[in-house]
């Protein structure tokens, strides 16, 4: 068997510059005349070390990383066909105390498999659920789910086995699944790795959801943003339909089920789920009132169930391993693992599954190793656009659904954007405003008029006009937009504005440092 | 001559419209494929399209101006899109942004003067572990400085 080499494909390694090192290697493979393979494998997530290149040995893979396309001659001169060593030589991945610290349920094969390869696939465990599911009544998959504790993980919390239920007790001729792949926040990427990385678990999570519901037409909608996961999903989708994991008969049950990959067009809003029906429906991005829940009359009317990437790509494990399995990882009421995303600033930036518990301080501080500048933490934002700003203060706050909420935060969909102390905390708050007005749907006031508002007034606040008063608008107008926003655009943005304004209030008082500075 | 070129854009938004027409919801991959076609939404498309879909004319504009990806007028030859959300504001993309615009000389929004590129700001590309990020023409770039803006700038140039 002619050596393996692994590059990965993952857009994070592709803008750090993996494709002029997978073309240094390949070049360098036929000047010295080896056969080898070359895999463009996922991500492991280490993005500080990317591109990480792995050769599979005897005793196992062995990584390499991050490697410049002039870091190549030298490490083939080290012999790194057989594992040889090398300065950049981080030896077994996994023992990678990043890495080894995780517990890999959802991203189990990311990084470590050929994300087309339907063999590779199920020779680390791939289809497993699928082939429980297809045995099983509908009714059960729902319980198994139900019983895992499943929670959504785009961020609203909502027990994922409930959703379903309704879906599968509501009749009709025709239901959906509808995969939300619009991941907008930034400082999240755990879609884009999964979908770039392990296509297939999405795949075999949605056809599971169709037999447990009786939907026989999955979408998956993914932002423009993301081509590399597009071209992916597409090139999965058509491996599954070749393989009869996708199609008429779903391994060969009496199981119908396709998807179809859909490209949004750049409105962020659309990660909202009625505005995302409404999108692939055709129509302008603007959120549906509920009720009627897209459960009962989602997409084109029908019932859809409508999930994130991961909380679809979290089933066919616990359909594998059972509910209590996945139940047993976690802490209170959030149950099983979270793929943590630590972002921005960071020193050890990446991906980080682990179950629900760690405090934030040590994902901040022991496993993102602090800032990349050095310079002190002043804030992280957890959430994405619409989280709150953390204070080192809070630090000890649990990863968990409940104590974020508890804390006027929130998980969302698990990003951490770590800032040092040269963020100016008015400015972040004031980005928050200006971001919900460039991507308000415009359907509700509080939303479409309330942000533009809120930027004029914290203008005012910078600006060192009546600070006080203004600070009391911007608070009174965040809880008219808190309550009376139809969804979480609206809704949220104050979350961002009134933690940066409560936990940093020296960076809201510029007159006082104006005085000071003359 | 312009009736000549109307009609043959008619005839091309008609094919991609007859390609796509029997897909569930079918006007946002139609006009993705408009705009693959000609870079951007032509003005006389949207009747074509409209026609074909039995929409009114004003609720395929609706749908073009809603969202941030169609265009409604050809951008430069380069289209490059500078990630301004949070995880690549704590790594600089400010600075970033000030740099690149004033090498390019044109603001977010703008095609340069003599076709080159178009600047456009995105928020978020998910290579947030590795900001601050762009996009050039579809490429994906991490961690940019003033090296890469420079190599950047160079290649939009030629």
């Amino acid at each position: 068997m002619s050596p393996v080499i692994y590059i990965p494909g993952d857009s994070g390694a592709l803008a750090l510059g993996a494709e002029k090192v997978a073309k240094a290697i390949a070049a360098e493979l036929g000047a010295r005349g080896i056969e080898a393979t070359i895999v463009r494998n996922g991500s492991r997530g280490l993005y500080w070390l990317e591109p990480m290149v792995e050769v599979a040995t005897d005793a196992g893979r062995v990584a390499y990383g991050p490697v410049k396309p002039s870091d190549v001659t030298s490490l083939f001169d080290a012999g790194l066909i057989s594992g040889g060593q090398h300065r950049l030589s981080l030896g077994n991945p996994e023992q990678i105390p990043f890495l080894a610290k995780q517990t890999r349920l959802t991203f189990a094969r990311c990084g470590i498999t050929d994300p087309l390869s339907l063999d590779d696939y199920e020779a680390h465990g791939g289809l497993a659920g699928l082939r429980k599911a297809v045995a099983m009544a509908p009714a059960d998959i729902v319980q198994t789910v139900t019983d895992s504790g499943l929670r959504g993980r785009g961020g609203a919390g909502f027990p994922t086995g409930i959703k379903w239920k309704t879906v599968h007790d509501t009749v009709a001729e025709r239901k959906y699944i509808v995969c939300n792949a619009d991941e907008g926040d930034s400082a999240t990427f755990a879609d884009r790795m999964i979908m770039e990385g392990d296509p297939f678990v999405l795949i075999e999570g949605m056809a599971i959801a169709g037999i447990a519901t009786g939907a026989t037409k999955g979408f998956v909608y993914i932002r423009s943003e993301y081509p590399h996961a597009i071209r992916a999903m597409e090139a999965a989708v058509r491996v599954a339909r070749r393989a009869g994991v996708l199609g008429p008969a779903v391994l060969g049950s009496p199981n119908a089920f396709d998807i179809e990959i859909r490209a949004g067009a750049g409105a962020y809003v659309c990660g909202e789920e009625t505005s995302l029906l409404n999108s692939l429906e055709g129509k302008r991005g603007v959120v549906r009132a509920k009720p009627p829940l897209p459960a009962i009359q989602g997409l084109f009317g029908k019932p859809t169930v409508i999930n994130n990437v991961i909380s679809l790509a979290s089933v066919p494990i616990i359909l594998d391993k059972g509910g209590e399995f996945y139940r047993d990882f976690g802490m209170g009421r959030s149950r099983g693992t979270i793929p943590i995303q630590i972002a921005g600033n960071v020193k050890h930036g990446g991906l980080f599954e682990a179950g629900f518990g760690l405090s934030l301080g040590e994902i901040v501080d022991e496993i993102g190793g602090g800032t990349a500048t050095g310079r002190p933490v002043k804030a992280v934002q957890v959430g994405g656009p619409l989280g709150a700003y953390f204070p080192r203060d809070l630090f000890d706050t649990p990863f968990d659904y409940e104590a974020f909420a508890a804390k006027d935060g929130l998980i969302g969909h698990a990003g951490i954007t770590v800032f040092d102390d040269t963020a100016d905390m008015l400015k972040q708050a004031r980005f928050a405003m200006e971001f919900c007005a460039i991507e308000s749907c415009g359907k509700c006031t509080p939303c479409r008029i309330g942000s533009t508002r809120g930027v004029e007034t914290l203008d005012k606040i910078a600006a060192g006009i009546e600070p006080e008063k203004n600070r009391a608008l911007v608070t009174d107008l965040c809880n008219t937009m808190k309550f009376g926003s139809l969804c979480a655009l609206g809704g949220f943005t104050p979350y961002p504005v009134m933690s940066a304004i409560n936990h940093f209030p020296d960076d809201f008082a510029p007159q006082a440092k104006l005085e000071a500075a003359e | 001559m312009m009736q000549s070129q109307g009609t043959e854009t008619e005839a091309q938004v008609a094919a991609i419209i007859e390609e796509l027409k029997g897909l569930e919801g079918p006007l946002l991959p139609i006009l993705h494929g408009v705009q693959e076609e000609f870079g951007y939404v032509p003005t006389e498309a949207l009747p074509v399209i409209a026609e074909a879909l039995n929409l009114s004319k004003a609720e395929v504009h609706g749908v073009v101006t809603f969202y941030h990806d169609y265009r409604i007028q050809p951008a430069g030859r380069h289209v490059l899109k500078l990630c301004q959300a949070e995880a690549c504001q704590s790594m600089g993309s400010d600075a970033i942004a000030a740099q690149v615009k004033a090498a390019l000389a044109v603001d977010f929004h703008q095609t340069a003067a003599d076709g080159s590129v178009t600047l456009e700001p995105v928020y978020c590309l998910g290579l947030c572990a590795c900001a601050p990020a762009a996009m050039l023409d579809g490429e994906v770039i991490g961690r940019l400085d003033a090296d890469t803006v420079a190599e950047i700038t160079a290649e939009v140039r030629t």
